[in-house]
């Protein structure tokens, strides 16, 4: 058997892992095992300017990929500097394993330089952790971490190392193992029969159907199983945040997003449903509005790979735990045998209602914001950019009002297209996402819808996509403000702009972005953006920055009226009320 | 609603921390709770008791299985079972009052496992809702240090926890 060290075993588990990108930053406790990496060539380190794009980076390439994201970094502020970035990954259920340096086994406790209590400190954001003792278990536990993060409910994994496991020196045997069992770990698989049938029997008795799918069906690899059951069924479809792109967006059965900023006929529609199909969904409070009055007729399957997402927050009639791909597929099997099938009465009666609600407020009908003035919408912007990369851009987004305008106006219609921090909501996650989901796939057109706030907490970056060729674009919808902020102190604070303004104070991006070899352009006029975008996009070698200005008094509608709303009471505009 | 939970977890290295960071993070208060090893020194065993509605109580068992070191779990309190506190208590008993003490200790079947000119150590168990008993019937001015151990509990009849 061979020989290695513990640095060494531990780069070679990732190799035989089927590890190929490792995203990271180095310091003192991680030391032995850079060493490691720079004696091989199978596992491709990318350095970031700092730890939370690393594990952004990770993130974006697990979303894009299925695969999961890899992070190396060092003990104390490396380790606590991906803190928000491990974060945004398990509220997200993004999988993920985080492997720290530590300082030298002798020494923990002590408050040795640079020690931190890793396994601690990410206790309450990780799937699980690992402390390794003896360098002997590193492959086992290479192994547990990947296979922990990968199934069930995934989610980051931590693996805490101290700088004396990886030294060089003495030398272990390495095996790498194909398989691992954790006895107290047995994700579902299977979904109960008997629950699915009473599920089947619902649906086809329904009259006021709506399917209302999320992030889980995206990392369950259900789409296009759902996508099958929606048009089998002609049910109406509506995604969460997360989901998008899970049935194609610009189907005619689809409904837009629902919930805070959810489309008119979404919500409406859950509203006055009699059944709610809920699949890979959390019944989030972004979702749901006012629990208490959370769709008030409707009878509630709700099928999850994690038994604690059932019922956590509204009740189920029918829970159904399991895959969701093995669930629907044994669903739309029954579906298919039955004798019944759905009133096809009442649900084309149902489908004139929705109808009705989109000519009368939808997003998509017609323009439900001002086209008629001189400043830039920023609808129009994601509009254009659909329009321009021809609905195939991976999008990844930060957060504020441009994160929804993407969400509302790019219709995806691909799963794994849509990658944004839904869960936790991380300003700063949409440059590092974006390169690495241009790390996984090199060729694709990755774009990135930011606001001139959020690019700035991970600016950084803009380094990392030299170094490492990768041709982001940057759309900037730049409002001169923490344009959400804003918003909420518009509606509820009765406009006192508290520190939402950054008065003079924004960098020239066009020539921050020439100083580190890239390309800046300024789009200040309505009828430049279209021509503006497309030479964006033609320069496909290149990062571009549009630095987009845009109306700065734009609000996000719909927006559900809160608190004691339900989900269909909507502000639609800033003077219209449902 | 009080129940009791016994959860049996892997003999490993932040464990525990795992299961007490789940009650702060989530807002669960645990009542009582008390760890040791089991028979098979892979596996200890954690008796915790908690209150909160049936909602709550589902939560806070799914979210325990939820964590890869639990190996299983169950809620005592679902069926007949048997539950036990062992409680040392420090009074003080001179004069008058010490015969008082002695006829409580033999009342509530205690034991006096220390004794001074002044004071007494007893030893009780039970239930939590005895030992509560017992404190009130001692009165709480004699009381010098009460120190309780814990609800511990194992189920009637053929039901075992084990793997
Ligand atoms: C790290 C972090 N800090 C603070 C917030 C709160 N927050 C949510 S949206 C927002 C404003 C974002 O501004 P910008 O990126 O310019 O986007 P806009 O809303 O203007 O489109 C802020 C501060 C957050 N989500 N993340
Ligand atoms: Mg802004």
């Amino acid at each position: 058997m061979e020989m290695l060290s513990g640095g060494d075993m531990l780069i070679r588990a990732l190799r035989d892992e089927g590890v190929k990108h490792v995203f990271g930053y180095p310091g003192g406790a991680a030391l032995h095992i850079y060493d490691a990496i720079f004696r091989q060539k199978d596992v491709k380190h990318i350095l970031v300017r700092h730890e939370q794009a690393a594990t952004h980076a990770a993130d974006g390439y697990a979303r894009a990929t299925g695969q999961v994201g890899t992070v190396l970094v060092t003990s104390g502020p490396g380790a606590t500097n991906a803190i928000t970035g491990i974060a945004t990954a398990y509220m997200d259920s993004i999988p993920m394993v985080v492997i720290s340096g530590q300082v030298v086994s002798e020494r923990i406790g002590e408050d040795a330089f640079q020690e931190t209590d890793m396994v601690g400190v990410s206790r309450p954001i990780v799937k699980h952790s690992f402390m390794v003792k003896n360098a002997a278990e590193i492959p086992e536990i290479v192994k547990k971490a990947y296979y922990i993060a990968s199934t069930g409910r995934p989610g980051p994994v931590v693996i805490d190392i101290p700088k004396d496991i990886t030294a060089p020196g003495e030398t272990f045997p390495y095996e790498y193992p194909d398989k691992v069992k954790i006895r107290s770990y047995n994700p579902a698989t299977r979904g109960h029969t008997g629950q699915i049938r009473k599920a089947v029997q619902l649906l086809l008795e329904s009259k006021r159907p709506v399917i209302y799918a999320g992030g889980g069906v995206i990392q369950g690899n259900g789409s296009d199983l759902l996508t099958d059951l929606a048009r089998r069924l002609n049910f109406p479809v509506t995604n969460t945040l997360m989901g998008l792109g899970c049935y194609p967006g610009s189907d005619r059965q689809f409904l837009g997003m629902l919930g805070m900023h959810g489309t008119f006929e979404a919500n409406t529609a859950m509203h006055h449903s009699d059944v709610i199909l809920a699949v890979g969904v959390r019944f989030d409070d972004r979702v749901t509005n006012t629990v208490g009055k959370f769709c008030p007729n409707a009878k509630i399957i709700h099928i999850d790979v994690d038994p604690a997402s059932i019922s956590k927050t509204v009740a189920a009639d029918v829970p159904i735990v399991g895959s969701v791909e093995s669930v629907l597929t044994e669903m739309h099997a029954m579906v298919k045998e039955s004798k019944e099938q759905p009133d096809a009465e009442a649900i084309k009666a149902w489908w004139k209602q929705i109808d009705e609600w989109r000519q009368r407020h939808g997003l998509y009908t017609a323009p439900r914001y001002n086209t008629e003035g001189e400043s830039i919408m920023p609808q129009d912007v994601i509009r254009t950019l659909h329009e321009v990369t021809k609905g195939e851009a991976y999008v990844t987004s930060d957060v504020g009002q441009h994160q929804m305008f993407a969400a509302q106006y790019y219709l995806f219609d691909k799963p794994r297209r849509w990658i944004n921090s839904g869960g936790l909501g991380t300003m700063g996650f949409g440059l590092p996402s974006a390169m690495g989901v241009q790390m996984a796939h090199r060729d694709a057109v990755v774009a990135c819808v930011t606001g001139e706030g959020s690019i700035q907490m991970c600016i950084q970056e803009l380094a990392t996509c030299t170094q490492y060729h990768l041709p982001v674009k940057i759309i900037c919808l730049n409002n001169h403000a923490l344009g959400m902020v804003k918003q909420w102190q518009d509606m509820q604070y009765e406009g006192r702009y508290s520190e939402s303004l950054y008065e003079e104070t924004l960098p020239d991006f066009v020539k921050l972005m020439e100083s580190y070899g890239h390309v800046g352009m300024k789009v200040t006029r309505k009828d430049e953006l279209k021509a503006k975008m497309e030479e964006c996009f033609a320069m496909k070698d290149r990062v571009v920055f549009m630095d987009i200005q845009v109306d700065q008094s734009e609000h996000v509608y719909p927006m559900h009226v809160a608190p004691n709303g339900s989900m269909r009471d909507m502000w639609l505009s800033k003077t219209e009320r449902t | 609603m009080k129940r009791i939970i016994s959860v049996l977890i892997e003999n490993a290295p932040g464990a525990l921390s795992r299961v007490v960071g789940l009650f702060s993070q989530r807002g669960y208060n645990i009542e009582t709770l008390t760890v040791a090893p089991t028979e098979d020194e892979t596996l200890s065993r954690i008796t915790l008791t908690t209150v909160g509605d049936d909602h709550k109580i589902e939560q806070i068992t799914k979210h325990l299985n939820k964590l890869i070191d639990v190996v299983k779990l169950v809620d005592l309190t679902e069926g007949a079972h048997i539950e036990r506190e062992l409680m040392l208590i420090k009074v003080k008993a001179s004069g008058a009052q010490r015969a008082e003490v002695k006829r409580c200790v033999d009342i509530f079947r205690g034991q006096i496992v220390d004794v001074t000119a002044s004071l007494y150590v007893i030893q009780i168990t039970g239930t939590s809702d005895k030992l509560d008993a017992f404190l009130q019937a001692v009165g709480e001015a004699s009381i010098l240090e009460v120190v309780r151990s814990g609800v511990s509990g194992i189920s009637r009849g053929e039901k075992v926890l084990s793997l």
